[in-house]
């Protein structure tokens, strides 16, 4: 046993090795293990775009963090308390996030010349004098891996593979976490490779052992359970939580559900995800293309079902033009954002906010589309179905942002019952006889929104295009008055959402010195750097905006409160121009492009500095 | 009160639009003979959907009284087998041109036609873009003089019906625009097709590239020029039935019959051949060296995409007919907090 055990309120934790060192499940496993003990848990995983860089390279740095509490945490932490290393290059790109006095773990077989020389390092880093501003734990982990599963006779190249483990038992040991989720699932996911599985189970259990026997630390770390709200809970992924999300707006509408998607990251996982749930009327095509994914899309929507496409900026650039048909026809649909950083291809595996202007504008002529954004991997199952309310309710396409950074997160979730959430219902006309008055595809209700009249339906056949229709009738027309009267209407029924979405809620004092004004992923950075800013007793507030078109009703007065607004984005200062223009506020922007979450403790810097 | 369902009549499928194709544009023909083709077949014109891209043939949908869509340049496959996926009880037509088919749509064209998705894909083909008036198409022979190549084009044109082997389909037809019986028939058989059937129609824009098929269409030469394809049947035309196609090695040639050369030194049409060979060589052989097939090139079952798309999902139904999404929010790992 180690001599003490350190009760603290939060753990940031990151693994860092190549791309095949297996960190991602390493990470995934803690993230696990710590829901489960009821701690909250927020993750970062951070990989390469390249499956497979050329190993020990610093390009093939492949990291997962987390961050578990006693408290409610809404990010994956700033500082690391702890990092594990499993090479030198891992070392040098990671190094400078570890707080000063925190934990290095060093897979010290990997600190050799031709490691050095991979990672580009002239001699080796752990000699470097800044080394000793942390507590550095050396462990020979291939070495000890290897004669841990010694007796099963593996190829060393297949017992080389078990040392991630060796890693997370150690990580368990220190921060007193339970072995058994982790047992269950290396049962569960190698069972069918019995050799493997106990390979695993001995890497896991050595790593452990090695730290209660060795004393390697002063001392270990508890991490109390979390005070969160009463229910039973699960660790969801953004990605899942969004497909999830989809199936459950389908039932409550009482449709099938279809996605058209063509793979891209970080969206393909939706993709996956939907694909395994047929038993719940869920359709997935896998299409040629971006253009055709979004086209099947609006080609089921048609057909009447719950149509949604998913796909990344560069994807979304390639179906503008079928979203602007998707408008013009007023059918029903999500269209799916995971943002990435761009431009063009740009950062695939890294996170941003920069396509909230292609979205909001990326078409040609008049072509509004709601825009909604979720704000945390969990709040994305909420997003999918608030999405679909609008989308049937008011007959058009509806946006949905995401990002890299929630998408792949993961977060406890309060698990629903499906059968409280509020159905949508959706009333599709009904037959008609020949001696009716004639239907009229494009006559308008109270929110502006068309019937969804369904192929199949006697008496309700019409046709819709991309030319611009006559009012009410639908049909072809060139008239001048007619179309200016219809590129208003059209704008004018998004404009009316705003009365059905709610007001915008804000966190602190409904006036003051600074308003935070965030949008999407940079929720959980924002709230936790606004509650150190009040802890401190600074006038700051904080809006954090769902619906950004159209904006909530309440928005305009509420920014004329505040002395001062700040809108923190991933990006250049998307939501501050449209902020701009729309409501003439000379809004403070904050914008980081690194491909990679805002920390807190840079928002609270800038935010004092604001304050001044 | 009479349980019968009513008939319609060609006229039932026409809409109260006005149809705006230049006066004497071949596709007005094609419309008529869509129009008596659907009221031979029977089915309820609400079960119906015509899907359409950009371009002159592409306005077709809003002449029709069935269920329709205008959509994108090109991408009329794409939305059909969305649709087609999604209700798998309509009858889904695409209607396209050879700009939209070939050039911008050719991918989706392809890809529809790869997956042999329940659809009845119609070509205008007119070897010219008509609505962006008078550039040259992916189907303008060699050295066509146009707006955009004054000094002629210098591409190669893509032959449709060798791009639909290409890709597999398992129906192809040609017929003529003014070749009215053999393309109403043409039609119907193509609708009761299983998978894609992808028919070309030789169609005559008159303004802008007037008598493009005019040795397939004069009285005079059509005869000469045109071999009418029959399954099971020696391929024989001319106006006196008097020339055939014989194999010679691996290529065609024309023959006349007589001097020793009979009915059975021939080539036999064989549309249900599993490989698509003789539907290949067939689409290859064009004027002037041979006369141009029209008919039925290739009719093969195979398995269709949306039924089998949908024959999954109703076997995951099936399989898990009590499934409830309370068991999929429960599953894995969860815990309580009090």
């Amino acid at each position: 046993m180690a001599s003490t055990v350190e009760h603290i309120s939060r753990a940031t934790i990151r693994f860092a090795g190549d791309s095949g060192d297996g960190m991602q499940l390493t990470g995934t496993q803690l993230t696990n293990t710590s829901a489960l003990a009821g701690n909250d848990v927020a993750t970062f995983p951070d990989f390469p775009a390249e499956i497979r860089a050329p190993r020990g390279t610093r390009a093939g740095v492949s990291g997962f963090q987390v961050q578990f509490a006693s408290e409610d945490i809404f990010t994956p932490g700033d500082q690391l308390d702890t990092l594990v290393v499993m090479n030198p290059a891992a070392l040098v790109t990671n190094i400078s996030d570890l707080r000063s006095g925190g934990l290095l773990i060093v897979n010290e077989d990997n600190f050799v010349d031709k490691e050095f020389r991979l990672a580009k390092v002239e001699s080796n880093p752990l000699d470097d004098p800044e080394m000793d501003q942390y507590r550095v734990i050396k462990i020979k982990m291939t070495l000890l891996t290897r004669t841990a599963v010694e007796e099963l006779e593996l190829s060393t190249k297949i017992a080389d593979r078990c040392k991630n483990f060796f890693a997370m038992g150690f990580v368990y040991w220190l921060y007193n976490r339970d072995l058994q989720p982790t047992l269950d699932f290396i049962n569960a996911k190698f069972g069918g490779k019995p050799e493997i599985a106990a390979a695993n189970e001995k890497a896991l259990k050595a790593g452990y052992n090695y730290g209660e026997t060795t004393e390697a630390a002063i001392s270990t770390y508890q991490v109390e359970k979390a005070k969160l709200e009463p229910g039973k809970y699960k660790n969801i992924m953004g990605n899942q939580a969004l497909a999830w999300g989809c199936i459950t707006a389908a039932k409550l509408s009482d449709k099938d559900l279809f996605l058209g998607s063509y793979p891209i990251t970080p969206a393909s996982d939706i993709l996956h995800e939907l694909s395994k749930h047929k038993k719940f009327g869920v359709r997935t095509f896998q299409a040629e293309d971006e253009i055709a994914a979004v086209c099947a899309t609006i080609g089921a929507a048609f057909g009447g079902h719950m149509s949604i496409t998913t796909s990344s900026g560069p994807g979304i650039a390639l179906k503008g033009e079928a979203m602007g048909l998707g408008m013009i026809l007023e059918l029903p649909m999500l269209i799916i954002n995971i943002q990435r950083g761009g431009p063009s291809t740009g950062l695939p595996t890294k996170t941003e906010q920069s396509d909230l202007l292609q979205c909001m504008y990326g078409r040609n002529g008049e072509s509004p589309l709601p825009v909604i954004a979720a704000r945390s991997p969990a709040d994305c199952f909420d997003t999918a179905i608030d999405a679909w309310r609008v989308a049937a309710k008011f007959m058009c396409p509806v946006i949905v942002l995401s990002d890299g950074y929630i998408a792949n997160g993961a977060e406890p979730w309060r698990i629903p019952d499906y059968d409280t959430i509020e159905k949508i219902v959706i009333d599709h006309p009904g037959e008609r006889a020949e001696e009716d008055p004639p239907f009229l595809p494009y006559k308008r209700n109270e929110d502006l929104s068309r019937p969804w009249a369904l192929p199949g339906t006697k008496g309700l056949e019409h046709r819709i295009g991309g030319l611009e229709k006559e009012h009410e009738t639908g049909n072809v027309s060139y008239d001048p008055d007619n179309h200016e009267f219809m590129c208003k209407i059209r704008q004018e029924k998004i404009d009316k959402i705003a009365e059905f979405i709610p007001e915008l809620e804000v966190d602190g004092e409904e006036s003051g010195d600074l308003l935070v004004l965030s949008w999407g992923g940079t929720y959980g950075a924002c709230t936790t750097a606004v509650t150190q800013c009040q802890a401190e007793g600074l006038s700051v507030s904080h809006a954090h905006l769902r619906f950004i078109n159209p904006f909530p009703r309440n928005l305009e007065s509420l920014l004329g409160n505040f002395k001062q607004v700040v809108i923190p984005e991933l990006n250049l200062g998307q939501l501050q121009k449209i902020i701009k223009s729309t409501f003439g506020v000379d809004a403070e922007g904050i914008h980081k492009l690194k491909g990679r979450p805002f920390t807190v403790s840079e928002l609270v810097q800038q935010f004092k500095e604001l304050i001044g | 009160m009479s349980t019968e369902l009513p008939v319609l009549k060609a006229a039932d499928f026409g809409s109260d639009q006005d149809v705006r194709w230049c006066p004497g544009c071949g596709d007005y023909s094609i419309l008529a003979q869509m129009k008596k083709a659907l009221a031979a077949q029977g089915f309820p014109r609400e079960k119906i959907a015509f899907i359409s891209g950009i371009g002159c043939s592409s306005r077709f949908p809003y002449y029709m009284s069935t269920y329709g869509m205008h959509s994108i340049h090109g991408r009329a496959p794409a939305f059909a087998t969305g649709l087609k996926s999604a209700r798998p009880d309509l009858q889904v037509w695409v209607i396209t041109g050879d700009g939209d088919a070939l050039s911008i749509g050719g991918n989706h064209l392809m890809h529809a036609i790869r997956r042999n998705v329940n659809l009845n894909i119609v070509l205008f083909n007119n070897r010219i873009y008509g609505l962006t008036k008078g550039q040259y198409s992916p189907t303008s022979e060699i050295g066509k003089i146009t707006k955009s190549t004054p000094m002629g084009s210098v591409d190669n044109p893509l032959t449709p019906l060798s791009v639909a082997v290409g890709c597999g389909a398992t129906f192809i037809a040609r017929s003529i625009d003014t070749n009215v019986k053999h393309l109403a028939d043409t039609l119907q058989k193509a609708a009761e097709h299983q998978g894609t059937s992808f028919i070309e129609v030789y169609q005559n824009c008159n303004i802008f590239n007037d008598g493009a098929w005019k040795y397939a269409t004069d009285r005079a030469t059509k005869q000469d020029n045109v071999l009418e394809l029959e399954h099971g049947k020696p391929l024989i035309f001319g106006a006196e039935s008097n020339k055939g196609i014989r194999l010679n090695g691996l290529n065609p040639e024309v023959v006349e019959l007589g001097n020793g050369i009979a009915e059975d030194d021939l080539l036999f049409h064989d549309a249900k051949a599993p490989e698509p060979t003789m539907a290949y060589l067939l689409s290859r052989m064009q004027q002037p060296e041979f006369p141009e097939a029209i008919g039925i090139f290739r009719q093969i079952d195979a398995p269709v995409y949306d039924d089998q798309l949908n024959a999954q999902v109703e076997a995951a139904q099936q399989a898990a007919s009590d499934a409830k999404l309370n068991d999929l929010f429960n599953s894995g790992n969860t815990w309580e907090v009090g």
